[in-house]
C-alpha cells in the first residue's frame, strides 16, 4: 500500500467485462518527503478520486476487494484519499 | 516478511469501510543490518507499534489480511510485530 498522486485518467472502450463501469485512474507513486518515485500506473477507483489529488493505492489481490466485483483482474487500486502525511 | 522502520502516519477521511478506526502508518523497509533500503510504504499497525519503532511487516496480501483479521478486505500490507532483535543485535 502506497501514497500516489492522481496524475490523470485513463479510457479504454474494450476491456475484460468485469471492468465494466470501473473508473481508471493514472497514479505516480511518491516518496517520503512527496516527491515522484519510480513508475506511474493504472489504478482503479473505488472512492471518486479527482486528477491532482494524492491516493491511498493498494496493490496485488486486494485491489479487487475494493470493487463490487471482486472477483475483478486487477493489481491496483485506490482504497482512500489522503489527507496528511505525517512523518 | 520484511523488517521495516515507522517513519509516520497517514490519515484519509474518505476511505474503504475495511480501514474505518484502523492506523495506517508509512514504513521504512530495513535491511538485515537495520540500514534503510527500497521505498516507503504504508501498513495497516495491528499491534500498536508507534513512529520510531522496528516493525515486522507482511507485505503480501493473504497474510496482512488474516492478520488484521478481515480475509475479505482490501488491506495488502500489515504490521505483524515489534523487533526486538535481529540475530544477536538488540534494536534500538
Amino acid at each position: 500500500m502506497f501514497v500516489a498522486e492522481v496524475i490523470g485518467t485513463l479510457v479504454a472502450s474494450t476491456k475484460d467485462p468485469a471492468l465494466e463501469g470501473i473508473k481508471l485512474m493514472l497514479v505516480q507513486p511518491l516518496d517520503k518527503a512527496g516527491r515522484p518515485t519510480g513508475q506511474p500506473l493504472v489504478a482503479t477507483d473505488s472512492i471518486g478520486i479527482g486528477v491532482g489529488e494524492r491516493a491511498f493505492c493498494v496493490l496485488g489481490r486486494e485491489a479487487a476487494h475494493a470493487l463490487p466485483n471482486t472477483f475483478a483482474p486487477v493489481d491496483a487500486g485506490i482504497v482512500g484519499i489522503v489527507d496528511r502525511v505525517d512523518v | 516478511m520484511l523488517i521495516a522502520k515507522v517513519v509516520g502516519t497517514m490519515n484519509a477521511t474518505l476511505k474503504h469501510p475495511a480501514f474505518e478506526g484502523r492506523k495506517i502508518l508509512l514504513v521504512q523497509p530495513l535491511t538485515d543490518d537495520l540500514r534503510e533500503k527500497g521505498e516507503v510504504f504504508l501498513a495497516v499497525d495491528t499491534v500498536q507499534a508507534g513512529v520510531g519503532a522496528t516493525v515486522l511487516v507482511a507485505r503480501e496480501g493473504g497474510s496482512a489480511r488474516i492478520a488484521a483479521g478481515d480475509e475479505s478486505s482490501p488491506i495488502h500490507a500489515a504490521i505483524l510485530g515489534i523487533v526486538d532483535m535481529v540475530g544477536d543485535q538488540p534494536v534500538p
